[in-house]
């Protein structure tokens, strides 16, 4: 998990200066999130939604599992950190009407039965003229062996059974769902593990790990 | 649970410390800095002898974190450095210009240093300093670090870095163990005056006792670092003025005229020490609190820059992720940059005192061989240059005079 872990700092950064350059912010002063609505969905113990609060969001942390939800809440709250988590679906949030200046959908898409009906969700969630930020794997040879083999089977990173790789979407197919949702994709880029320096960076090879940003019409 | 008052509460605010405290606050992280002394003690400070090296890799980082302006006029650049040994003609001479235009660093008295810092300090508003003050109670919690003052005011921050300084409490109390030996060896340190201008160049002259360094300051005067056989210093020590500017001109030479010694003289028995770990649990340890070196190489205050400069980094790299200052990641970047470049050095000077710090024929033969062999190899006379200069390794970006 700790390679897993270092992932976190390049996603961060990734958010981060997309949102304060959507914001006309520097991203390197303090608090270049302030006064941004973020969902995160499918938001875990909490590992991104704590840092976006800090950089002054004001976040929404949503996860159906509510044993997740329980621990984030406890963890933010210990931390002194205002963070409105929610053991909820992103169909619920919608149905509530709640709307985003960005949505993030981090390592989620690759894990739900039906992701066009998922990116129709977020839409919803998503103010006009806001951003839908993603992070997921592409479905190639290359990510067969390195997500599936490699993380589950050799160097045991995450539990087995943790990915399908048939569910792993293709970046061309992630821009026509995002398309038929309202969705224009406006970045895709690579996310490839240094084993040197024993860190994560943004790469322009997006045949493993990808993140892409897409704006709601 | 209690709320943070800082992002970072540094203990000391000795040269180390508040370097750290100015090179974070510079950057816009919140810091709270306690020291003893009061700011107003040392602003009346008066001379006395005591010096620094700031090798040019630490002058950049004085210089972008607003430092040195403060310091105009107290500095006096090491143009050259003339290595030497003993009574042997042979030598080896380090030029600045075979690097380029820029000096190998600086002599600056301490008290300067320090007044420099403070002065750079009270022009931060993130940087609240509480001097004097003294700690009375540190409770390192889960998620925050307590502190209480002795007057009962607290501050809680993410983290805490201890720059208290060899002696260090907090390091004890984290149960941090220390690697230490001592040298049978002590340094004399005081300041002289002399006829002739020194024209920026120091002198290392070994003599079987240990290093006997001349470092320029500002004026016709220099810092002297004798190094003196353990059991003979105290009988130095007490030599009346006339005796042991005798002694000490014995050493010395007298390429630069008459000298006289001026303000007290110091001592300070020579000693290793090394913490096994920088980190603990919301705790980072800098400068004396995590090391101390052999004086021999002139680098234990730019060790402790090195430190500052890079827990700043990572520190500040941390706040604009977002990430929990306190948290290990960070910590654990710190600790593995820093502790393997410090151990490095720390194994380098003790070997040049064993190789040094002796009279025995063959050695000093190989020796002598080996400082001018170095002078006619320009490729390694380079390599040990850019070791004093402070410029290699893997260097934090204020050290390459580049802001947070």
């Amino acid at each position: 998990m700790r390679a897993l872990h270092r992932l976190n700092p390049t996603r961060i950064a990734f958010v981060r200066d997309r949102l304060a350059a959507r914001a006309g912010r520097d991203p390197l002063k303090p608090q270049p999130l302030r006064g941004v609505r973020i969902l995160d969905m499918g938001c875990g113990a909490g590992l991104l939604a704590e840092p976006l609060a800090r950089l002054g969001a004001s976040v929404v942390g949503a996860d159906a599992a509510a044993e997740s939800i329980a621990v984030a809440k406890a963890h933010a709250e210990a931390g002194g950190l205002a963070i409105d988590y929610r053991a909820t679906t992103a169909e619920d949030l919608a149905g509530d009407g709640e709307t985003f200046d960005a949505v993030l959908a981090m390592e989620i898409i690759e894990h739900v039965r039906d992701p066009q009906a998922f990116v129709g969700t977020l839409a919803a969630l998503t103010k006009p003229r806001g951003l839908l930020l993603m992070a997921t794997l592409n479905r190639t040879p290359k990510s067969f062996a390195l997500a599936i083999v490699g993380a589950e089977y050799v160097l045991g990173w995450v539990p087995r059974g943790t990915h399908d790789w048939q569910k792993f979407v293709r970046p061309s197919e992630l821009a026509r769902a995002l398309r038929a949702a309202g969705f224009a994709l406006t970045e895709v880029i690579g996310v490839g593990y240094d084993l040197v320096t024993d860190s994560w960076r943004l790469t322009n090879d997006p045949s493993v790990n990808y993140m892409a940003m897409a704006e709601r019409a | 649970m209690a709320k943070a008052t800082h992002d970072l509460l540094v203990v000391g605010g000795g040269m180390v410390g508040a370097t750290f405290a100015v090179a974070a606050a510079h950057a816009g992280l919140a810091v709270a800095l306690i020291d003893r002394e009061a700011p107003a003690a040392l602003e009346a400070a008066p001379f006395d002898g005591r010096a620094s090296a700031i090798a040019y890799s630490s002058y950049r980082l004085l210089a972008t974190i607003g430092v040195w302006p403060h310091l105009a006029g107290h500095a006096q650049a090491i143009t050259d450095i003339r290595v030497s040994d003993g009574e042997s003609r042979l030598f080896l001479h380090f030029d600045h210009r075979d690097l380029g235009d820029q000096p190998m660093g600086f002599m600056v008295e301490n008290r300067f240093i320090r007044r420099a810092l403070f002065a750079a300090a009270a022009t931060l508003p993130t940087l609240d300093l509480r001097a004097p003050a003294t700690l009375a109670a540190l409770d390192r919690g889960a998620v925050l670090v307590e502190a209480t003052l002795a007057g009962g005011e607290r501050i809680a921050a993410p983290l805490a870095i201890d720059a208290s300084g060899r002696n260090s409490a907090l390091r004890r109390q984290a149960k941090i163990d220390v690697v230490e030996w001592t040298y049978p060896q002590t340094a004399i340190v005081c300041t002289v005056a002399h006829e002739r201008p020194h024209r920026g160049v120091a002198h290392e002259r070994f003599l079987p006792a240990g290093p006997f360094a001349i470092l320029p300051l500002p004026g016709d005067r220099s810092s002297l670092v004798w190094t003196e056989r353990q059991e003979l210093a105290p009988a130095m020590l007490a030599l009346d003025e006339r005796a042991f500017a005798h002694e000490m001109s014995r050493r010395f030479g007298d390429f630069l005229g008459a000298v006289r010694v001026e303000g007290p003289r110091w001592s300070y028995p020579l000693a290793v020490h090394h913490a096994n770990r920088y980190i603990a649990d919301r705790l980072a340890l800098i400068g004396d609190a995590a090391h101390g070196i052999h004086p021999i190489a002139g680098q234990g205050v730019n060790l402790g820059f090195r430190d500052a400069a890079a827990l700043a980094e990572v520190l500040v790299d941390a706040m604009r992720l977002g990430l929990d200052l306190g948290a290990t990641p960070a910590l654990e970047t710190y600790e593995r940059w820093r502790r393997f470049d410090n151990t490095v050095l720390i194994a380098v000077t003790d070997s040049l005192n064993r190789l040094f710090a002796n009279d025995i024929a063959p050695i000093r033969l190989a020796r002598d061989l080996g400082l001018a062999a170095v002078n006619e190899i320009p490729p390694l006379k380079r390599f040990f240059m850019a070791h004093a200069r402070g410029t290699v390794g893997k260097l934090p970006r204020l050290l390459e005079g580049v802001a947070l």
